[in-house]
């Protein structure tokens, strides 16, 4: 077991040390910031000036290790625009995102898997073919469309819910969120439907899919056999059966819904990290562009590695497997 | 049927056989058609500047315009006539993912199928890339990518072939590995033939099924990935607007009720998107031989 975490960590540490180099060598090898963060009308003493304050003036693979030496200080550099330290801007934006993510992914989470079990469970229904038919809609329809009619419908036609913003915010511990209020709550529900459309259309046909298999293999006949209500039968061996695929799934979906954000915080306004960093493209403020794409790859990684620890402690294949 | 019995007649007399699936591909091709003459079609050239007046700016579906007819489903902003811009509109986004699917199409077979026959240090190379890149959501690479290479068409098409070879390089890597094992490709070897015609004649062939139903859905979606770039305003130049910025020019109109300006397009892109994934299920279905009676 042990082998097994030290594999998968070393794995884990070669991964993100490769993707520091392809992101810093993608944003920095490409595109002059110089252009916008000085104005057309400086003399040169300033440009000269202002380029070695930045420490664009020396070679890349220098600036690459001065940005990784600084990156394992803690320390992600200054945003170009706003001129305060990248990770306080980020920090301060990344409640936000994270509230609306998981907010979505775990509604979606818990929906999708009761739902699918009922489609797996009765494939003939009525209901279950409805099922079906909207998670079909859900992997088609773009979700940004998705976004723009839930406005319409909710905000627009009907009044119900605002159509942008955060409302109002709680600090607990120093950081504001928006859940604990009626108006905050208000507020996300709409972003947080928009986001978990697409998983609750994946989580849908996956925990069908399970179902529909598993239901058929010996562990459930000799469940029946054994005289256990279908109830218990579904709780206890079903949905622990099909939980694998899920949790990994869970996992993955975590890190895309923290990217897909960007579109939805366009959307609905919603001040995260998403939008932050479509700001930040338009603007090419480079640090905050590295340290987003630097933060996202660390949670990708962090993510599949705690999914395979999770993975070795349900599944005793998988942890035999690796120390053989 | 005749007695003529071709895999493409037999392949076409299955598709067949499921309506919903013919009713979608003849709405892909009516819609390739509308989008390639949209010039005669379209009641405007909408990015005739002459055509356009302001005073039809913003009016419902049915208004009828100083041109003198119907503005079926109203006009935009500008005054153009909506039926026309999302024609064009359609033209532009078809075009796009179209040249992105094939491009990615090449690229990423090539990768896969050179990564299959090779192995080695080349395959672990080519699949440690393709893998890591397939944990990373597609629509982050491609909005980095668009931002980094500025706006422009060879740009996002650039950028949708990066974030989409990948399934392509997965899919024939793991086709042509199967492919590479079995014992007609070690005689093909055995003959004087060249490893490249062995591999363009013989291997290929047989990986092209299941790339064929990776095309279709990879399609669908660079025409939607380029929709929601072009919805951040990352996409095209405003001079070439796809149906993803049609809508978003009208996103900030639909607060104030005049919703058709931005739904309109969005309808014609899922009827789009819709019909493509229809016909690419129909043939994944077909190709799939657990599914054979």
């Amino acid at each position: 077991m042990l082998g097994f975490i030290i594999q998968r960590f070393l794995q884990a540490v070669v991964v993100m040390a490769v993707m520091s180099v392809i992101v810093f060598c993608g944003v920095y090898a490409i595109g002059n910031p110089i252009d916008i963060v000085i104005p057309p009308e400086a003399t040169e003493d300033i440009r000269a000036e202002a380029i070695r304050r930045l420490g664009l003036d020396r070679p890349l693979y220098e600036q690459y290790f001065i940005f990784v030496g600084n990156l394992l200080q803690g320390d992600l550099g200054r945003s170009f625009v706003y001129n305060i330290p990248v990770l306080e801007l980020i920090g301060g934006r990344l409640p936000a995102t994270l509230e609306l993510v998981l907010i979505s992914v775990v509604s979606a989470t818990v929906l999708g898997v009761s739902l699918g079990i009922y489609a797996g469970y009765r494939p003939d229904s009525w209901v279950s073919k409805t099922i079906m038919a909207v998670s079909v809609l859900g992997f088609s329809v773009p979700s940004f469309w998705v976004g723009l009619i839930l406005i319409l419908f909710f905000a627009v036609h009907l009044g119900w819910l605002p159509a942008g913003g955060r409302g109002d915010t709680v600090e607990i511990w120093g950081v504001a969120w928006s859940f604990p209020t009626l108006d905050g709550l208000s507020h996300i529900v709409l972003p947080a439907a928009n986001l978990a459309l697409f998983k609750l259309a994946m989580m849908i046909r996956l925990a069908r899919a399970g179902t529909r298999e598993i239901m058929l293999t010996d562990t459930i006949k000799f469940a029946r056999a054994a005289g256990l209500s279908e109830a218990t039968i579904l709780r206890r061996h079903l949905l622990k059966l099909i939980s694998i695929p899920i949790i990994t799934v869970f996992g993955l979906e975590l890190g895309s819904t923290l990217a897909f954000a960007v579109v939805t915080e366009t959307i609905f306004s919603w001040p995260g990290v998403g939008k932050l960093i479509i700001d930040s493209i338009t603007v090419l403020d480079r640090p905050v562009m590295v340290a987003y794409l630097i933060i996202v790859a660390f949670l990708f990684v962090t993510i599949n590695f705690v999914i395979d620890l999770v993975f070795a402690l349900i599944d005793p294949r998988v942890r035999h497997g690796a120390s053989a | 049927m005749s007695n003529t019995s071709t895999p493409l007649r037999r392949f076409w007399a299955e598709f067949r056989e499921n309506k919903i699936a013919v009713v979608a591909l003849v709405v892909v091709v009516v819609l390739i058609l509308l989008a390639l003459f949209a010039s005669l079609v379209s009641p405007q050239n909408p990015y005739d500047l002459a055509n356009l007046s302001l005073m039809d700016s913003r009016r419902p579906p049915g208004f009828v315009g100083t041109g003198g007819y119907t503005h079926i489903l109203g006009t935009d902003p500008q005054g153009r006539d909506l039926l026309s811009a999302i024609l064009y509109g359609l033209r532009i986004s078809i075009q796009i993912g179209l040249a992105a699917g094939f491009v990615s199409l090449t690229i990423g077979t090539t990768l896969g199928i050179l990564a299959a026959y090779v192995g080695g240090r080349v395959e672990a190379l080519i699949m440690r890339l393709v893998d890591l890149q397939l944990s990373f959501p597609a629509i982050l690479l491609a909005l980095v990518i668009v931002a980094l290479l500025g706006q422009g068409k060879a740009q996002l098409i650039g950028a949708l072939v990066a974030a989409q070879y990948a399934y392509f390089a997965r899919t024939a890597y793991g086709a042509a590995k199967a492919e590479r094992g079995k014992d007609y490709i070690e005689a093909a070897l055995a003959t004087p033939l060249s490893a490249r015609l062995v591999v363009w004649r013989h291997m290929l062939p047989n990986c092209t099924p299941p790339l064929i139903v990776v095309a279709t859905v990879q399609i669908a979606n660079s025409i939607s990935l380029e929709a929601t770039l072009s919805f951040l305003g990352l996409g095209l130049p405003v001079t070439e607007p796809s149906l993803g910025m049609l809508i978003s020019n009208g996103f900030p109109y639909m607060m104030s009720g005049r919703y058709w300006i931005s739904v309109y397009p969005g309808v014609a892109l899922i009827i789009l998107i819709f019909a493509i994934n229809i016909v690419g299920d129909q043939v994944r279905d077909q190709f799939n031989p657990r599914l054979r009676k």
